[in-house]
């Protein structure tokens, strides 16, 4: 029997990636619009032409440069690091044997429980206390502390075949080597869908580095955008269009090739919790 | 391992160890006096084995205290003492920056529910955090069916329709400002063309409050919807026969068999969406700042405001802590509804 060509899950299908491709779309447009074409009625959809003299502006305007330089140092050394320490702590938690390791479990638990939102305020003063503010360790270090990952990589390793690491053991490897020569090696599917989850929120970022950064050449990207938004009384659509297509290129290139690892990340957390 | 190898050694009887099994205690070679073989007797290999263990024990502790340590330490130093801290400064009159606090116990808590503002903000968090856990939980699981029929590039359109989620939300919240400028906007093109007026989304708190849901929405529907799709994939294709078999149709099939099915993971999605929604900051930011006339200030925009706008660190670690409160509390109800409620299988 011929199955009938499902026209009704197509048009859905249609109208739902319409939905999420037409703002993306507009804000391109947008960012290469002259004051009189966004400022036009009716609107009027595609740019005359696709000079990029919006983009130039807005890099005039303020330290694009240092912005990107900026974001892609802390979101390297922040998502690194803090990977790094995930990796170090789980492996800690399930191959160390000492007492009382259910009590350090829980303390990376329930850190899932305080979100950094809700601590602004005392981590604020200790910043400004230790004079971090402006710095890269002022907006990297509050937040370098892995739980989630912590926990993703925990229950990976729990599943890890144990007799590898035995016989790793019996060959003399003390557990420094058997955590990077062989539980890494075995893990990196999952190392990967967290780092790149890591580095999509870091790049993100956005309430933390606000508070702690007011000095242009040490704003990253999304705070440096909204210093497009508020150079004068009306907004210039078009420059800051042009800004906000910086912003998001990057991380929409390295979303449309890394997929596949991605989307494995994002739903790690959700099948193993 | 050496505790584990000298275990069965320490159970014989000292001539069995000798006689049967001459390789094994390596450590007795034959120049010891027959009369003292049976000296190294069972309390003193326990003790030796005591300290043995005694020591990979302190080995164990040192090696997990330096892999464990650092990221522990960062969580105890960013976290929890922070979270004491603010419970701390809670009870303070207190500018953020100045060296002086007033201790005025708890009269940050009492300021704030009688202050004739909590009500307004109470209800736009209640309504913001509803409307989109719902919103979001209903179109997601509608787009994951969706994405789970077998239609051609589903592929690329799940790709395509989780894409906002791993955007900046400030440059979401400022793309999407334009997309609703009321004169030269996308969406008042759409509604001039069936004949509408725009609605003011910028002057009318209560228009604004649904653009910045709206916004919330396309950011984050994908994610939803990927959740969906992968607890979709997991149910049995021979549970979903033997529904066809018994003669379910696709409805009853759906509410029968799938939504319980998927049990876990609306669990799972409603915390997840819950949490980020109380905290929900960056779009809000971006493009109505908690206005106009407060009509987008939730609680999490209220800790902001207070703290580092007006100063009031005091009033604002007061609203933090309710906040952290709130979100405890329904995490935790969370979890004992689902102990009783949610299917696993």
């Amino acid at each position: 029997m011929m199955r009938r060509f499902p026209i009704g899950g197509y048009l859905a299908l249609l109208v739902a990636v319409a939905a999420m491709v037409l703002p993306l779309v507009w804000m391109l447009l947008a960012s290469f619009k002259g004051q009189t074409e966004i400022y036009s009625l009716p609107i009027q959809w595609l740019p005359s032409s696709f000079a990029p003299t919006n983009y130039s502006d807005a890099l005039d305007v303020v330290p694009f440069g240092a912005f990107f330089v900026n974001s892609a140092i802390t979101t390297v050394v922040g998502a690194g690091i803090k990977i790094i320490l995930g990796l170090m702590t789980a492996y800690a938690l399930v191959f160390i044997e000492v007492p009382f390791k259910k009590v350090f479990f829980a303390i990376v638990i329930f850190a899932l429980l305080v979100p950094q939102q809700i601590v602004i305020i005392p981590n604020y003063t200790l910043v400004a206390s230790l004079g971090w503010l402006n710095t890269y360790q002022g907006i990297i270090v509050p937040g370098l502390a892995s739980a989630f990952g912590t926990f993703l990589f925990r229950q990976h390793f729990l599943s890890l075949p144990p007799s590898v690491l035995e016989a790793a053991a019996l060959d003399g490897a003390g557990h420094l080597r058997r955590l990077w020569a062989f539980v890494v090696p075995m893990s990196t599917p999952t190392i990967a869908a967290v780092a790149l989850v890591s580095v999509v929120t870091e790049w993100n970022e956005y309430l933390w580095p606000l508070l702690v950064v007011d000095r242009p050449n040490m704003m990253t990207l999304p705070i440096g955008l909204t210093l497009l938004q508020n150079t004068d009384g009306i907004t210039n659509w078009g420059v800051l269009m042009a800004g906000t297509v910086l912003v998001t290129l990057p991380i929409l290139i390295v979303f449309f090739v890394m997929q596949r690892k991605i989307v494995a990340g994002l739903t790690a957390g959700a099948v193993t919790g | 391992m050496t505790s584990t190898a000298t275990r069965p050694a320490a159970g014989e009887t000292p001539g069995q160890a000798e006689t049967g099994r001459g390789a094994q205690p390596a450590a007795q070679p034959g120049t010891v006096p027959p009369a003292k073989r049976n000296v190294p007797d069972p309390a003193e290999r326990a003790r030796a084995r005591k300290l043995q263990s005694r020591r990979t024990q302190a080995r164990n502790w040192l090696l997990f205290v330096l892999l464990a340590g650092p990221n522990i330490a960062l969580l105890i130093a960013f976290t929890y003492k922070p979270l004491l801290q603010s419970f701390y400064y809670s009870t303070l009159q207190w500018n953020i920056g100045s060296q002086r606090a007033i201790d005025v116990g708890f009269r940050n808590y009492t300021d704030w529910l009688t202050d004739s503002a909590t009500p307004q903000v109470v209800g736009v968090t209640v309504i913001f955090t509803l409307a989109t856990v719902g919103g979001g939980m209903v179109i997601g699981l509608g787009l994951a069916l969706l994405l789970n029929q077998k239609l051609k590039l589903r592929g690329p359109a799940r790709t395509i329709i989780v894409a906002p989620y791993v955007l900046s939300g400030v440059a979401v919240g400022l793309l999407w400002l334009f997309v609703f400028d009321p004169n030269f906007g996308i969406v008042a093109a759409v509604l001039g063309a069936i004949g509408l007026p725009s609605p003011a989304w910028y002057n009318d708190p209560q228009w604004a409050l649904v653009m910045v849901i709206i916004v919330q929405l396309w950011k984050n529907v994908g994610y939803i919807a990927l959740i969906y799709l992968a607890g979709l994939q997991a149910i049995q294709a021979d549970v979903l026969e033997a529904a066809a078999l018994d003669g379910a149709g696709p409805v009853r099939t759906f509410r029968r068999i799938i939504l319980p099915l998927l049990g876990p993971t609306s669990f799972f999605l409603s915390v997840t969406t819950l949490l980020s929604s109380l905290q929900s900051f960056d779009i809000i930011q971006a493009m109505t700042k908690g206005g106009p006339l407060e009509g987008t200030t939730t609680m999490m925009y209220e800790i902001y405001r207070e703290g580092f706008v007006a100063g009031r660190a005091g009033y604002s670690s007061a609203v933090a802590t309710i906040l952290f409160v709130v979100l405890l509390i329904v995490t935790l109800v969370q979890l004992r509804f689902v102990e009783r409620k949610v299917h696993y299988s």
